[in-house]
């Protein structure tokens, strides 16, 4: 009894509640013939989102205001750049990956950079970033489809023991942001720099250091899951990234973190994420049509935000 | 209010109030006549601020009957005790910081509404801010998040003596004077005898027993949720109120003996306008003045030139305890434990993981050694009352080993008996080497330290040393004309 009252004041309890009730009502009616499928292709799926979500979680971590709009841009041109250098060869797979991160890192510091030294405002910033990202993919990319290196394709489509190979490899990630969250002075940084900016200052945390690290890793995070999602689908495309903006920011907010900064959680970026699939494909398995389907989903995300900020305050 | 004087404004009976297994409130009965002022003594936690809550009507004791001219008031709110012409000072300063002063004013008083209430608001809080601080230099229009943390508080404190509609009959005052400097306190203290003497009621809480005991009519001493001594003003002493508090006396703070520091290097410097600011090593170095003139700017500017924005230091430089905690202090989302462990995580860590059993030790080491008052240091930090968060911010700035430490006023809130200890503490600190900058609005912290500055509109006009510290050599540097 009193672990279950500590469970429900765990803010990420409520995205795995849902998740629980949705797979099960989509079991129920396909009466179990597809569990494992929809179970594995939720994990895929939720996997790309895992990862840009992480990166967009520690970013609202930093406290209201604090956003990055160009993690879809940044997916594509990481997607296609890598994919491009590449070129279906399968010993060029490590330079890829290097490409695709040092993108990321790029990508981060001119954000950070315009935040700081210009001055504006993170969402603007980043956002003027984004067109900048999305424009240098264009150009790369003229319209070309290149196909991934036959070792990815494969690796990105299949599983280890029955589990999608990208999901471990979001497991992994996500493990380490935990360890990064709870168990290190750049995670407390990062939550106290959430509560308080002058705070912060005061304790002596390096505020803007700690910043620009959490720029770059949002992006880095982003070009991550850009190179395998290009792999995963068989080519990069220009607006492969782009139905991730939101996305990620809707598995943060679902996931049980404050959207005013400071408290933050993993565990409750899977179940959003897994949410978020398995609510679509549940409606999909009714047959309902597109526009109910919408305006189901948006309701069951609401009703989800609603139960999750019923809940105690004070976990922490 | 003549025609019933001989019936309580507010009189509560029999209240209790329990926080979980926390006793507020363990059954206080409490009246408040008219044209009377009572003062409220008791040690941080002893239950004032929940009483006051009760009398204003934010809180409902779960036990016990509120009354008010006689009559018991069943359904009694904050609007029923505004109604009854019951104000509140708080201890937390309560304006909203991005409208002006008239648009606050707006916002208390909700009959100023309707057209040209502009003009009516600012008519109010003129007159009251007039009457309460004769050339108090604020303009109304002024946004009060651009106001000194004084100012605002004068600013909060004419508010509620300020008539629009209904008359104020009871004004509770949480320590006001704690962010005012002696001159503004004693305005304040003046009104207050006016106000009474109109026939107007008072509750005023503080720390500064001299206030109390010059201003109060009568005075009650809370311990742990109860009143335990109650007695007229004249019949009290300072050295008898202390004792009735329950903190063993101490004596007076005094200050260490002067030692020969002229040798020692110097760890901090700063130019500027004025007289150079020096500091050297095991030094207690004290910035006076009026509250305002430009001391917290100072230990701003000492702090950004001292501690990197970009790279983690190895070694802390400087350590700082704030004044204003809501701002620049806690971190509300947090334990106490980690409120009091962020800034010295360097030292708990490796390889930048934290070790939490060296954490949880350090903050147990603390938690003993300052006495901050909580069963458990996984606590949220707003569970302490207001001086016990303080005291916590006092053991993360002295748990680090930065060299230097700067206090902005961080004693206000905090009882007698703590503020002994952390003396104590400051004084050994120093002793072994560490340099102290304290700005303080209390002349007997002043007076604590070895050498003090004092600050006159931004810039410091003088430096006094040794036996020169005193109070009148203080203020008369800081009402010093510009010649000097």
């Amino acid at each position: 009894m009193k672990t279950l009252e500590r469970l429900s004041r765990r803010p990420w309890i409520w995205s795995w509640v849902a998740v629980f009730l949705v797979w099960f009502a989509t079991i129920i009616v396909t009466g179990g013939a597809s569990t494992l499928g929809l179970t594995q292709a939720a994990l895929t799926f939720a996997a790309f989102s895992i990862i840009v979500g992480i990166g967009q979680m520690f970013v609202i971590t930093l406290g209201p205001g604090n956003v990055d709009l160009s993690v879809p841009s940044t997916m594509t041109l990481a997607g296609t750049v890598s994919l491009k250098l590449m070129d279906v060869d399968n010993g060029m797979i490590l330079p890829g990956l290097v490409v695709a991160v040092l993108i990321g890192v790029a990508v981060g510091l001119l954000n950070y950079g315009l935040i700081k030294a210009l001055r504006i405002p993170p969402i603007i910033a980043t956002l003027s970033m984004s067109f900048i990202v999305q424009s240098a993919a264009i150009w790369t990319n003229r319209g070309l489809r290149i196909k991934p290196p036959g070792f990815l394709a494969e690796f990105t489509t299949s599983g280890t023991l029955g589990v999608p190979n990208v999901a471990i490899i979001a497991l992994l990630i996500s493990l380490g942001a935990w360890f990064l969250l709870e168990r290190t002075i750049y995670g407390r940084w990062i939550s106290a720099i959430g509560q308080s900016m002058p705070a912060a200052r005061m304790a002596g945390i390096p505020v803007d250091g700690t910043r620009f690290v959490t720029y770059v890793f949002c992006a880095v995070l982003a070009a991550l899951a850009g190179y395998l999602l290009a792999c995963f689908s068989g080519g990069a495309a220009l607006n492969m990234g782009s139905e991730y903006l939101l996305m990620s920011i809707a598995v943060v907010v679902l996931g049980g973190t404050a959207v005013a900064g400071g408290d933050s959680n993993v565990p409750g970026i899977w179940g959003a994420s897994l949410f978020m699939y398995l609510v679509v494909s549940m409606l999909n398995t009714y047959g309902l049509g597109a526009g109910i389907r919408l305006i189901m989903t948006g309701l069951i995300i609401i009703s989800v935000i609603m139960l999750a900020g019923g809940r105690q305050p004070g976990a922490r | 209010m003549t025609g019933n004087g001989s019936k309580a404004v507010i009189e509560v009976a029999d209240a209790k109030v329990s926080f979980g297994a926390v006793k507020a409130l363990d059954g206080v009965t409490l009246a408040i006549m008219p044209g009377e002022c009572l003062g409220l003594v008791g040690h941080n936690g002893a239950g004032k601020s929940t009483i006051v809550s009760v009398i204003n009507g934010g809180l409902t004791p779960h036990q016990g009957s509120i009354c008010g001219d006689g009559e018991i008031l069943a359904r009694y709110g904050i609007n029923a005790a505004r109604a009854r012409g019951v104000r509140c000072v708080f201890q937390e300063l309560s304006l909203c910081p991005n409208l002006t002063v008239i648009e606050n004013a707006r916002v208390l008083h909700r009959h100023l509404g309707g057209f040209g209430w502009r003009t009516r608001a600012k008519e109010v809080v003129e007159r009251s801010l007039d009457a309460v601080f004769p050339g108090h230099g604020i303009a109304s229009d002024r946004t009060v998040g651009d106001l000194s943390i004084a100012e605002r508080q004068m600013v909060e404190i004419a508010m509620a003596f300020s008539d629009a509609g209904t008359t104020p009959r009871l004004i509770i005052l949480d320590e006001p004077t704690s962010s005012l400097d002696a001159s503004l306190a004693d305005r304040l203290l003046a009104h207050i005898r006016r106000f009474v003497a109109a026939g107007g009621s008072v509750i005023f809480i503080s720390h500064i027993l001299h206030e109390i005991l010059t201003t109060a009519n009568r005075i009650v001493v809370m311990k742990d949720g109860r009143i335990v001594a109650e007695r007229p003003a004249a019949v009290w002493t300072e050295q008898s109120l202390v004792e009735a508090m329950g903190s063993v006396v101490k004596g007076e703070a005094h200050r260490r003996k002067a030692r020969d520091l002229a040798d020692a290097p110097v760890v901090v410097e700063q130019t500027g306008r004025g007289m150079p600011f020096r500091a050297r090593r095991g030094e207690i170095v004290g910035l006076a003045g009026l509250a305002g003139h430009g001391q917290t700017r100072m230990l701003m500017k000492l702090h950004a030139t001292a501690s990197a924005d970009w790279l983690p230091r190895r070694d802390p430089a400087i350590a700082f305890v704030a004044g204003d905690r809501r701002l620049n202090g806690i971190f509300e989302l947090w334990s106490i434990l980690k409120n009091l462990s962020i800034a010295s995580l360097g030292d708990l860590a490796v390889r930048g993981v934290v070790n939490s059993g060296a954490e949880t030790e350090r903050a147990g080491e603390w938690k003993r050694r300052i006495e901050i008052r909580t069963p458990d240091m996984a606590n949220r930090i707003l569970s302490l009352s207001g001086g016990n968060q303080q005291k916590v911010l006092f053991a993360r700035a002295l748990s680090t080993r930065a060299p230097v430490v700067l206090m902005d006023d961080p004693m206000r809130g905090v009882d007698v008996g703590t503020k002994q200890e952390v003396y104590e503490i400051v004084r050994q600190e120093a002793a072994q080497g560490r340099t102290f900058v304290w700005y303080s609005t209390e002349m007997e912290e002043v007076c604590l330290c070895d050498r003090v500055y004092v600050f006159r509109e931004g810039a410091i006009v003088a430096e006094l040393a040794g036996d020169a510290v005193t109070e009148e050599n203080i203020l008369a540097a800081s009402f010093r004309a510009e010649a000097a």
